[in-house]
């Protein structure tokens, strides 16, 4: 895999083809929907092996933690306890869940203002996040920046970036440090598909495989760029054949198929660590809550909705651990009341902390703040 | 003391800072294999390698944003634009990335980055060559802007530039790289940013200049000693952070003003030094402050009409005139 590639590369061949199908699919019938389902199913069986069971079940355990928190989240919006703006993940939470665990810790992570579920995913605490949506002292930006940008910097967490497209020279950057740093680590670089149409993506992916920088370019093809739909936006619908145009290996994944996306990222960072090569990787997936909390979301239809939903990402891969016997009821209680008291105790942290203090509104301005007064040698 | 150009300062600042420090490196259009398009970086490639300074691709969004991540993560860049007409292209990392990450991340990711080169009024280029547009990036809280007039601050303070963990606009004046002057070897000789130097001292009228400006109002207040009045030249060089209280107490010691500078008047630098000065200073004031700007129109390409766009000795010698009630 680490040959140089104008073509995108599959992995497997027909049926990353036959995933793709499914998701193209405008208007399928109940019947062919569970055909679908059970396929999909039956591919993500064939990526269980080599895979202990207590790696499975943390991936699960992951995507649910995203989940609850997301719906957590929602309930404290509609609430009035956050404002701004609020994406939600949900949905997609096997992408980042999927991609992060072929990660190393030391990797780094950086992606677009919808970014709790990457967040949560590179380890950062549900706490600190859920502060930070309430605008508290103790959240992960200190409350400075919200709901868009979450930073963690000790689990080199680079960031929520709220420009559409805007973190994709900089983890080109970051990838460009860590080949001059001769270290080995990747990054990942998450966007949607709407920021595949801005000038930043096209500069980066340009200069990236042009340099070989280790950058995974990770598209989230959630087919609506806010409530434009890919077909009203973007002339060439095929976003990981975009990669041929810079000579990048590119990828199609099922975005909702946890395994599918652990897999390919895995190849892309092996490439990325070995050769310092990036990878363009377009994972379909599907939101299934707005673009925001104040979508109306009149621009697709419920059947629409419903029709992804069967391929629930969560659900599809709790029926697989379900049937290969990764997981029982119990272990599943388990899950879910661990992950129910985290979500419960980050709200509990965030309505206790104090808001910022009046004089925060001043720092971290500069590292290096100056004050012409004082540094006048007259 | 060496008497160079601002060329060959601002190129020895980055061959020292190169030296000194493995974290920098250089990348811009045309900086390596070319030399640098204004020769600014003559020789870099030659001495320190194609790892620590490399030609990008015309891309400006692209390789500003790639300076940025690079900055979060430990590295030193110096982003050089061909000109700052170009950076209009990257405004969207300067500003929404570069200025506010250590804001937004709650002190976690300063960007320790310069973005240097080449702005201000080139030579009979027109109107998208040739502009000074620093005001722009003054505007924001994050950054820091830095503009020098001789040689010695050049090197002094892009060797600041280099050293300071913020994002600094380094604005070079596209007309005064051969301009020379005596500048310190000493590879520890630095001029930290927010000070303003006072360019001449004088009892009468207050000229605030930068950049080009600076030798213009020199001259015009060799010219105006002439005829009696004694000038004070103040070039600010940084001008966020600006060193207001060295104008303010300039304009308390000579009570009248004149702003000089080479950018459009609307919303520039001197309309916020002026409303400065009346906030700090109005009862100081025996005149009106008076500005010297650009004319308020895109540059034009023929000599004769670019020569009245640009501010020139005489229109500071009339405005000087002006303040001091001289006919």
């Amino acid at each position: 895999m680490s040959k140089q590639s104008a073509e995108p590369v599959s992995a497997s061949g027909a049926e990353e083809k036959s995933s793709t199908g499914v998701l193209e699919a405008p208007d399928t019938d109940v019947k062919s929907l569970s055909r679908e389902r059970d396929a999909a199913k039956m591919r993500q069986k064939g990526r269980l092996g080599g895979l202990n069971p207590e790696t499975l079940i943390e991936l699960y355990r992951q995507m649910v933690l995203i989940r609850r928190f997301e719906e957590k989240a929602a309930e404290v919006y509609s609430a009035g306890k956050i404002g701004g703006f609020c994406h939600l993940y949900i949905g997609q939470e096997a992408v980042a869940v999927g991609s992060l665990s072929a990660l190393r810790k030391d990797d780094y992570v950086m992606t677009s203002y919808r970014d709790h579920g990457h967040a949560l995913a590179k380890g950062m605490a549900p706490e600190s996040l859920m502060a930070e949506l309430y605008g508290k002292a103790t959240g992960c930006s200190k409350g400075k920046g919200g709901s868009m940008h979450m930073f963690g910097k000790d689990v080199n967490f680079l960031g929520g970036h709220g420009i559409v497209g805007g973190q994709i020279p900089l983890a080109t950057g970051t990838a460009f440090a860590s080949k001059y740093q001769g270290t080995d680590q990747v990054t990942l670089c998450f966007f949607g598909e709407a920021a595949v149409n801005q000038g930043s993506f096209h500069e980066s992916l340009n200069m990236a495989q042009l340099w070989k920088l280790p950058a995974i370019y990770i598209c989230e093809n959630n087919r609506y760029g806010m409530g434009t739909s890919l077909e009203r936006a973007m002339s060439l619908q095929n976003v990981a054949q975009k990669g041929e145009a810079y000579g990048m290996a590119s990828e199609f994944v099922d975005g909702m198929d946890v395994l599918a996306v652990r897999e390919a990222t895995a190849r892309a960072v092996e490439r990325g660590r070995k050769d310092h090569l990036p990878t363009l990787l377009e994972i379909r997936t599907y939101r299934f809550m707005g673009h925001s909390m104040s979508d109306p979301g009149n621009y697709r239809t419920r059947a629409e909705i419903e029709k992804y939903q069967e391929r629930d990402p969560l659900k599809l891969f709790l029926a697989t651990l379900k049937e290969e016997k990764i997981v029982d009821d119990k272990k599943l209680k388990e899950i879910d009341d661990e992950v129910h008291k985290q979500v419960e105790n980050a709200v509990r942290f965030a309505e206790e902390s104090p808001f910022p203090d009046p004089a925060e509104v001043y720092t971290d301005i500069y590292a290096n703040p100056i004050d012409p007064s004082k540094n006048r040698s007259r | 003391m060496p008497t160079i150009t601002i060329r060959e300062a601002l190129n020895q600042a980055i061959r020292e800072e190169l030296a000194r420090d493995e974290r920098v490196f250089l990348m811009g259009e045309e900086v390596a294999a070319y030399d640098g398009a204004y020769k600014v970086t003559k020789g870099l490639l030659n001495e320190f390698g194609p790892k620590r300074v490399i030609d990008s691709p015309i891309t400006e969004l692209g390789f500003a944003g790639l300076g940025v991540g690079a900055a979060m993560v430990g590295l030193r860049p110096i982003i050089e634009f061909m000109t700052f007409n170009f950076s209009i292209l990257a405004t969207d990392q300067i500003i929404n990335s570069a200025a506010k990450m250590l804001y937004m991340s709650g002190g976690q990711y300063n960007i320790p980055i310069v973005f240097r080169g080449p702005g201000g009024s080139a030579f009979q280029v027109s109107s998208q060559h040739s502009q000074a547009i620093e005001s722009w990036f003054a505007y924001f809280p994050g950054i820091k802007v830095v503009m020098p007039s001789t040689p010695a601050d050049a090197k002094g303070l892009l060797k600041s530039a280099i050293r300071d963990d913020d994002p600094v606009i380094f604005i070079e004046q596209e007309r005064m790289y051969g301009n020379k002057g005596e500048v310190p070897d000493d590879p520890d000789f630095t001029i930290p940013l927010g000070v303003a130097d006072i360019k001449r001292e004088g009892t009468d009228v207050t000229i605030v200049a930068r950049s080009l400006m600076v030798p213009i109002a020199l001259k015009a207040a060799e010219k105006l000693q002439e005829q009696g009045v004694s000038c004070e030249v103040i070039d600010p060089r940084t001008i966020r952070p600006l060193d207001i209280d060295t104008i303010i107490e300039s304009v308390k010691k000579t009570n009248r003003v004149v702003l000089a500078e080479e950018s459009h008047p609307i919303c520039g630098i001197n309309a916020e030094i002026s409303s400065q000065i009346t906030e700090r200073a109005f009862d100081y004031l025996d005149a009106p402050i008076k500005r010297v700007s650009a004319l308020d129109v895109p540059m034009p390409y023929a000599k004769n009409l670019e020569n009245l766009v640009v501010p020139d000795i005489d229109r500071v010698i009339a405005a000087v005139k002006e303040v001091a009630y001289i006919e």
